[in-house]
């Protein structure tokens, strides 16, 4: 074979060039896989079992079914409005605008928990109250109470468990003991929030309800301080025991008593705002604190006009409890955050679609209950 | 014949990697932030006011678009592979104003307070209208699947004329200045 040295340099030129094309081509194409791969990895593609709003609004649905337009959790319920009249008492605690004395728009929702919207009231479903504060400076703030007196659970991933356990057993429709039992084995913490809340007698209906905030915030003071606090409302209506026993109630008793009471006269509750004490766990919402701490009336609510989610602005608005105006911000809580998601989530799939009418009618409220 | 630009000037090219930050951080967020729990509202909180200095700063940059013309291609882009770098940077340019502006409307369709910082909080633009909402809630996923799509075209194809080509393309747009020819 002839070798001619001009040629043999030039392949060995052109076998250098595709080499160096190659690793050029590989290159490039580690580039853009590091690129995907980091928006895929913090989208949560290489994680699929973690636990996402998604999946805890599935949850929602797989416990309570699908009810397409209603949320995925405290689906029964009816819209109030009225004021909140501050007192000033909260001027010296938080630099928000709604603690200034006056008097702002409010817009609120009471509801049952659960996904359920057409599940009959019984004394003991967990009541809701949402409420919205429209301050002057056109900031929102937002809070979703019940009236339990502290939460069963302190993360999302308990709250998720606890949710799937309780899914009822189609046989018996009460949750599978063994599941239920194998979760408070796991969750002590559970079987504690639970003593305190068998603890507290329930009230008759809504309008003598105490709502807690539950979880903890941070107060911004004028003085500089950021202190620790959680909130709720005392009803200034009188407590009356739920009656007991299985007397035959009314689908409606709760809403139609809460309907026929607020037609009669405005009801009314005291905001009410605890302060913690340093040491006080503020990322643990299924302990209450020390009876003891400095508790500060900041305002009356009053709640004067109830309308059928059919009607209702309430309807509408998703009670995320991270809509805070400047002067409250979050705490260590991983509560509310995940609350935030989740309800985010279950309003995207709400808003998109058609809801049925809703089991109290605007004729219902009409009639007065 | 003046000695022509070889770089995009100076303001074009700190404008072109701010906002390369900004919405790169700005996709990362969008889509970690949709299946957080704990970090969701910090996330949120970022990804809302980040979003309204984008399109601030968008329009900033078209403007400057217009009063600065970009420096010839290099020789080696045939004419289709110019109009093809052409309309995906005008699309970027258009997704840049878009997404913001559909978030914008969305969470003022929702109601969400669109929080900038302490009390300061834009306006609602949209009635309140949940279907309106959800239906610009899925356009903004959408649109950013398609930004990011672009993004992508955008950075292989300078890479492959970095790498592959060799005809110095990223010198037009790198930070620092290159020395005339």
């Amino acid at each position: 074979m002839s070798s001619i040295p001009g040629a043999a340099a030039g392949a060995a030129r052109q076998r250098l060039g595709k080499t160096s094309a190659a690793a050029s081509f590989a290159l490039i194409g580690v580039a853009l896989a590091a690129v995907i791969g980091t928006f895929a990895y913090v989208g949560g593609w290489f994680t699929p079992n973690a636990l996402t709003p998604a999946r805890i609004t599935d949850g929602f649905e797989h416990v309570d079914g699908v009810h397409p337009g209603f949320r995925r959790n405290h689906a029964k319920g009816v819209g109030v409005s009225g004021f909140f009249e501050s007192n000033g008492n909260g001027v010296r605690l938080s630099k928000a605008v709604v603690f200034r004395p006056g008097r702002v728009p409010v817009i609120g929702r009471f509801s049952l928990g659960g996904g359920r919207p057409y599940v009959a009231d019984t004394p003991d479903a967990v009541r809701g109250l949402g409420l919205q504060f429209s301050l002057p400076d056109g900031e929102l703030w937002r809070t979703a109470m019940i009236n339990l007196p502290v939460f069963p659970v302190r993360t999302p991933e308990a709250f998720y468990q606890l949710l799937i356990a309780s899914k009822p057993d189609p046989s018996t429709s009460k949750p599978d003991p063994a599941t239920m039992k194998a979760f408070l084995a796991r969750h002590p913490e559970t079987v504690k929030a639970l003593t305190v809340i068998k603890g507290q007698p329930v009230s008759s209906g809504f309008g003598n309800s105490t709502f807690h905030g539950l979880n903890a915030f941070r107060f911004s003071s004028p003085a500089g301080d950021s202190i620790p606090v959680r909130w709720l409302v005392t009803p200034m209506q009188p407590f009356e025991a739920a009656s007991a026993g299985s007397a035959p109630r009314a689908k409606n008793s709760l809403f139609d008593a809460l309907i026929a009471a607020i037609h009669r006269q405005p009801l009314q509750w005291r905001l009410v705002v605890i302060i913690g004490q340093p040491g006080d766990p503020t990322n643990d919402a299924s302990i209450g604190w020390p009876a003891e701490r400095q508790q500060v009336d900041v305002g009356t609510l009053t709640l004067d006009r109830v309308e059928s989610d059919e009607t209702s602005a309430a309807a509408d608005i998703n009670f995320d409890p991270l809509v805070l105006p400047a002067g409250i911000t979050p705490s260590d809580d991983p509560l509310p955050s995940a609350r935030s998601a989740v309800y985010s989530q279950s309003f995207t799939r709400r808003a998109g679609e058609t809801k049925q009418p809703s089991a109290i009618t605007p004729a219902d409220v009409r009639r007065g209950g | 014949m003046s000695t022509q630009r070889r770089q995009f000037t100076a303001f074009s090219r700190l404008l072109h990697w701010t906002m390369a930050a900004m919405v790169l951080t700005m996709l990362c967020i969008g889509v970690a932030m949709v299946v957080s729990l704990d970090r969701y509202h910090v996330l949120v909180s970022i990804h809302r006011p980040l979003g309204i200095a984008i399109l601030i700063l968008v329009v900033v940059r078209f403007v400057n678009r217009l009063l600065n013309p970009p420096p010839p291609f290099p020789g080696t882009m045939p004419g289709a592979e110019r109009l093809a770098a052409t309309a995906s940077e005008f699309a970027m340019y258009g997704l840049m104003f878009v997404l913001p502006l559909v978030g914008w409307g969305m969470l003022s369709a929702a109601r969400y307070p669109i929080v900038l910082f302490g009390s300061v909080h834009l306006p609602f633009i949209l009635p309140q209208d949940a279907r309106l909402y959800s239906v610009l809630r899925m356009a903004h996923t959408l649109l950013a699947y398609v930004f990011f799509l672009t993004f992508i075209a955008h950075f292989a194809a300078i890479l492959f004329h970095t790498l592959i080509v060799r005809d110095g393309m990223l010198k037009r747009m790198v930070p620092w200045n290159i020395r005339p020819e």
